[in-house]
């Protein structure tokens, strides 16, 4: 139900995947991660990718954005295949650890990011001042990415993720390390874009921010447990809080 | 094209902030320049030695310094998000050359001017040493970037500085002159690009213009062109 009424919102996306996967299959160090994975990603929606620390989250991110080597499988991103060159210009990703330039100043790694992204001059400007006051670091902004805070770095990767104004944007674990508030804020954030017509996936392993999200993808051990809403994972496995729900469906499937 | 410039901006920036680095780059071959002067003082050492080490100076430091920016790169996990953004593999490698040329440009002109000032005499046109180590220090950068693919983690990237150069160094000629040396090494020596810097410097030295010297920059120049052209085949767009 929240999904509907979420994605009913949007801007005349709904009912078109921002990503399909068709069986996916991603070794690692010799080893097979992700176990022929199928997923949809619906358009204009927020979609956490939840699971375990280890469970493959940051690989499928990787193979969405299309710079994990030893893929099988299809991927289809906005209509074209993952890694077509057209897509980078429509696609923002922000690692787990803060990938920006630490010897650089807030809107420095900003203006780099925008300017990668096609922006110039007056549009490149505007991005970058919208982005800063999205992730709340314009007080910051000349400061060196390096002197501060993970949190406040981990923003400044998010910002840049979000400068170049993609249709969608795959975020690995955004939110780690925050304070509360600014969790909250953050994924006020979130709906907000999607509601303009965004497509976000967002990972986390914790669980208790799965309920902030529009629908979930629950992993685990390289394959997908559930694909479904908050509200439905609350109410069919008839647990308390997702953790427990998690718990439930791993039992259910004796995945344990 | 603009997103060279935007490359090359941002690596600029990057040294901006870091005085250190760009006041060894500069004074570091100065000093060396200058105890050589010290050294050989009434002698015309300087004048045979200093075009040389003007030129082998940037082909050294910038190697070891944009492969260690390039794997710094690769370790922060900028480069695998710059791989995700339109931004070309070939922009990527050119801003950095172009970024790092600049730098090289004015190392070039300090070293140079520091050199005349304690005493180097240069019969040949001064124009084209500047230029001739301008030209090594972009070939040194280019190398570095291609040197850092192979590179996986931060100790190997340094350790590619003595793989690429200490060879040159050795056959170049300035240890030996090359006719001495055992066939073999001499063909070497004939293929690797820091003999034709030496060369050219030492002839530049003694006088030679333009001419007598293209053929030796036409090398040098190839070499530099053929390292950007490995930079950008060895970076992978797709890791594991």
């Amino acid at each position: 139900m929240a999904a509907g009424d979420v994605a009913g919102q949007g801007s005349g996306v709904d009912g078109a995947s921002a990503v399909q996967v068709r069986g996916l299959r991603v070794r690692r160090g010799g080893r097979e991660i992700l176990h022929g994975l199928d997923l949809q990603i619906p358009a204009g929606q927020v979609v956490g990718l939840l699971g375990p620390s280890g469970s493959g989250k940051t690989t499928l991110m990787r193979a969405i954005v299309r710079v994990q080597a030893e893929v099988s499988g299809d991927v289809v991103v906005l209509g074209e295949p993952a890694g077509s060159p057209g897509l980078r210009r429509r696609v923002g990703y922000a690692t787990q650890a803060a990938s920006v330039y630490r010897d650089l100043s807030v809107v420095e790694n900003l203006r780099y990011f925008a300017a990668l992204a096609g922006l110039r001059s007056r549009a490149a400007r505007a991005a970058v001042a919208q982005a800063l006051d999205a992730v709340d670091l314009g007080a910051f902004e000349k400061q060196a990415v390096g002197t501060l805070s993970g949190g406040e770095r981990s923003r400044v990767s998010l910002g840049s993720a979000l400068v170049g104004e993609p249709e969608l944007l795959v975020l690995d674990e955004p939110t780690v390390g925050l304070d509360p508030v600014l969790r909250r804020d953050l994924w006020d954030l979130f709906h907000r874009l999607a509601r303009s017509g965004r497509t976000l996936l967002v990972s986390s392993h914790v669980m208790d921010e799965a309920t902030r999200c529009d629908r979930l993808l629950l992993l685990r051990d390289g394959a997908l447990v559930a694909d479904t809403t908050p509200a439905d994972l609350l109410a069919d496995t008839g647990a308390p809080d997702t953790e427990a729900a998690f718990l439930a469906l791993l039992d259910r499937e004796g995945v344990r | 094209m603009s997103l060279t410039l935007a490359t090359a901006g941002r690596v600029l920036s990057q040294l901006r902030r870091d005085r250190r680095t760009v006041a060894l780059l500069i004074v570091l071959p100065c000093a060396i320049v200058g105890l050589i002067a010290w050294m050989f003082t009434g002698t015309p050492v300087l004048d045979q030695m200093g075009p040389v080490l003007v030129g082998f100076f940037p082909l050294f430091v910038m190697f070891l310094v944009t492969s260690v920016a390039m794997q710094r790169e690769r370790s922060s996990g900028t480069l695998e998000r710059l791989m995700t953004t339109p931004l070309r593999k070939g922009e990527l490698v050119a801003g950095y050359a172009l970024a790092f040329g600049m730098l090289a440009v004015v190392q070039a002109l300090v070293v140079v001017g520091f050199a005349l000032v304690v005493g180097m005499d240069v019969d040949g046109p001064l124009w084209l040493v500047v230029a001739v180590a301008i030209l090594t220090a972009v070939l040194g950068c280019t190398l570095g970037l291609a040197a850092s693919a192979l590179a996986r983690t931060e100790f190997q990237a340094v350790q590619m500085m003595p793989l690429v150069i200490i060879p040159q160094l050795i056959t170049c000629g300035l240890l030996m002159p090359r006719d001495q040396m055992p066939t073999v090494l001499e063909w070497v020596s004939r293929v690797l690009p820091l003999t034709y810097t030496v060369e050219v410097m030492r002839q530049l030295a003694a006088g030679d213009g333009w001419s007598d010297v293209s053929g030796a920059v036409a090398v040098v120049a190839a070499w530099t062109l053929g390292a950007v052209v490995l930079g950008v085949l060895t970076l992978r767009r797709r890791t594991g």
